[in-house]
């Protein structure tokens, strides 16, 4: 969570540079505050996990920045800007525009995020035609390299497959070609290997992260998988109730979370504890994201809680350079960043 | 896929025979004697006796059939007892009006029916969304032989520049495509069609909304398409659910609706099916169901088809 100051001269611009990001979704029942002020940049060719639980917001933001909400009910403000386009202001067209060319998305499903009656080499044809003036050839060209791009065997055979015709991680694998077609320098990733089989997984991870460092893509992947953060992330922000309450450097943030509540999940899950020694669990259910609380939205179900907690919103704060949490027992003691790359 | 469409037309024949079995008894429970109905009420027994053998009605029920259907596949549905011509002219000419008169209508209902609809799944939940359901529901409940009469009453009567009757202005009983026929087509057409056009747009709308709130439309926005390119993934979706509803309705329309038919004095398989009811005249009954149920199963038949060229999980074998 860097401060929001101006770039320093000569520096690239960051690739994502979100300040204040909020996303509502409102209808005529109810106002779901769904992101809360999230503020992030991220480099060319860097991996920002975004790791939280169900309900979280770490999806809506991540379809924030391609402005991919449900259209008509969903309110953004706070500054987006990708790849120095205001995600915000800028009107439908140009985000159009965009998505698929400088920043594409994987989900999570691929069994429901493919349409079923057209050809995976027809689906990855169209994004190409959309974005590039090229003839229907070099597309169906493009198409064959970018099914081998993905490892996918008998790719030429695969083109003309439907997607029904594909097993789960293949269809995942077309899905990474069709995000991959037009070369974005950024990646949007969904909980891309929830939905597979565990030696799939690690396949598809080890996919994406050989992907992303060939084509120095920038990525933003979302998971509620610790394990699967720890395998991709360059730095990993966790997110509850809407505003990322921690964030830093994977290994030191895997190592020694700073907030109560990333100490939670992390002890909530098998990583190189001790034989024997119990998992823990956080107490309760994430707060009501139409009704949120005043002061730090964790309190009620951390044992730390203290009057100031209730009172506000607690600031970010730093005890290193490079990290930073949302908790008013983390001491503030180091200076803000000159720069704001990572 | 061409061995799917052959083992699917096979499985035609069972049920057309069924069909034909199924018109034959019909009409055979049906109360009323047939041959009361061509001799005058004091002809004595042994004319009517006679009759019935010169008709081979004197015969049991599965040699009627057997006999019946030999001559069906030979084209020949027997003779009206009314008039005396054979079933098969009188028939063919009825259902090529028929046809020009319910293809007119049917295309008319799908355009404005899927236009509707469309229009009221794209802006869901906005006031084009209520405005299209609200005309669907108005075109569905209106009863059509009244919409006829105040179609006639506006367009001939008041504003005469539609002819209100007939299928010709040339005394001429069967269709052809020419200035003395195509404006009678009009009024009958745009009456039939206002059913078809409210069930289309409610089926198009129920079928679209459901298709735009899957997860692949968000990955289509994902890629960038443009709302041209993202449509032509939900037509062709909604393509498999919207042609069995058409095909249905096409079917109802083959059968003529006995009232509009009647309404605007066109001499297609409604008028006929009226008049041959009122007369008993079993031969014509029975060879006009028997084709219009035909028609239901090759329609239907062509659905299956389309719907497995469109859909590739459809396929099997």
């Amino acid at each position: 969570m860097p401060p929001d100051s101006a770039n320093p001269p000569g520096a690239a611009p960051p690739l994502v540079h979100a300040r204040d990001l909020t996303v509502r979704f409102v209808t005529r029942d109810a106002t779901v505050h769904a992101v809360n002020g999230v503020d992030f940049d991220l480099a060319q060719g860097e991996v920002l996990c975004i790791l939280g639980e169900s309900g979280s917001g770490k999806s809506v933001t991540l379809r924030a920045l391609m402005r991919l909400n449900p259209p008509g009910v969903t309110r953004v403000s706070g500054t987006l800007r990708v790849g120095g386009h205001d995600m915000v202001a800028a009107s439908a067209r140009a985000v159009a525009d965009l998505r698929g060319g400088l920043v594409s998305m994987i989900f999570q499903e691929p069994m429901t995020a493919l349409d079923p009656i057209f050809t995976i080499g027809r689906q990855i044809r169209e994004t190409i035609l959309r974005h590039e003036k090229v003839s229907g050839a070099e597309a169906d060209r493009r198409a064959l390299e970018l099914l081998e791009l993905v490892q996918i065997p008998s790719a030429k055979r695969r083109l003309a497959a439907y997607p029904h015709e594909l097993s789960g991680g293949l269809r995942q694998r077309a899905m990474i070609a069709i995000a991959l077609s037009c070369r974005p320098k950024l990646l949007l990733a969904d909980e891309p290997t929830t939905a597979l089989d565990a030696t799939v997984q690690i396949q598809i991870l080890l996919l994406l992260r050989q992907l992303q460092r060939e084509l120095g893509m920038g990525v933003v992947f979302v998971t509620h998988d610790l394990g699967v953060a720890g395998e991709i992330a360059d730095r990993i922000a966790v997110m509850y109730a809407g505003r990322f309450i921690e964030e830093g450097p994977t290994g030191a943030l895997m190592r020694a979370p700073l907030h109560p509540y990333a100490q939670g999940l992390l002890g909530a899950t098998v990583h190189g504890q001790r034989r024997g020694t119990p998992l823990t669990t956080i107490p309760g259910s994430p707060p009501n994201l139409e009704r949120l609380p005043e002061g730090c939205a964790f309190a009620p179900r951390c044992p730390y809680t203290e009057p100031a907690c209730l009172a506000a919103v607690p600031a970010p704060r730093r005890p290193v350079p490079d990290r930073a949490a949302r908790c008013i027992r983390v001491p503030d003691t180091a200076q803000p960043p000159a720069g704001i790359a990572a | 896929m061409i061995l799917y469409i052959l083992r699917r037309i096979l499985y035609t024949v069972p049920i057309a025979l069924a069909v034909g079995f199924v018109c034959f008894m019909l009409v055979q429970i049906a109360p009323g004697d047939p041959i009361n109905a061509i001799l005058p009420a004091d002809a004595p027994k042994e004319v009517a006796d006679m009759l019935r053998r010169a008709y081979g009605l004197d015969q049991p029920l599965p040699v009627q059939f057997w006999l019946w259907l030999t001559h069906v596949a030979q084209g020949d549905l027997g003779r009206s007892l009314a008039t005396g011509r054979p079933v098969t002219a009188d028939l063919a000419n009825a259902v090529g009006n028929t046809l020009v008169l319910a293809v007119a209508a049917a295309l008319i209902g799908f355009v404005a029916g899927s236009v509707l609809g469309g229009a009221a799944a794209a802006w869901r939940g906005t006031a084009v969304d209520r405005g299209a359901i609200g005309l669907a529901v108005v075109g569905v409940s209106i009863p059509h032989y009244w919409l006829g009469m105040v179609l006639v009453i506006l367009f001939s009567v008041l504003w005469p520049i539609l002819p209100a009757t007939g299928i010709s202005s040339d005394g001429s009983g069967s269709w052809a495509w020419d200035m003395a026929h195509i404006p009678h087509l009009i009024l009958p057409a745009v009456t039939l069609a206002v059913i078809p056009t409210g069930l289309i747009a409610r089926t198009v709308r129920g079928v679209a909304g459901d298709i735009l709130n899957q997860d692949f439309v968000t990955t289509l926005r994902g890629k960038g398409l443009r709302p041209f390119g993202i449509f032509r993934h939900v037509v062709k979706n909604a393509a498999p659910n919207v042609l069995a509803v058409m095909g249905l309705q096409l079917g109802y329309l083959m059968g003529g609706s006995i009232l509009v038919e009647t309404v605007f004095n066109w001499p297609g398989t409604g008028l006929l099916l009226n008049t041959a009811i009122f007369q008993r005249d079993i031969p014509v009954l029975q060879g006009t169901i028997l084709v219009l149920a035909l028609f239901f199963v090759a329609i239907n038949l062509a659905v299956d088809i389309l719907q497995t060229a469109i859909d590739p999980r459809v396929r099997r074998g």
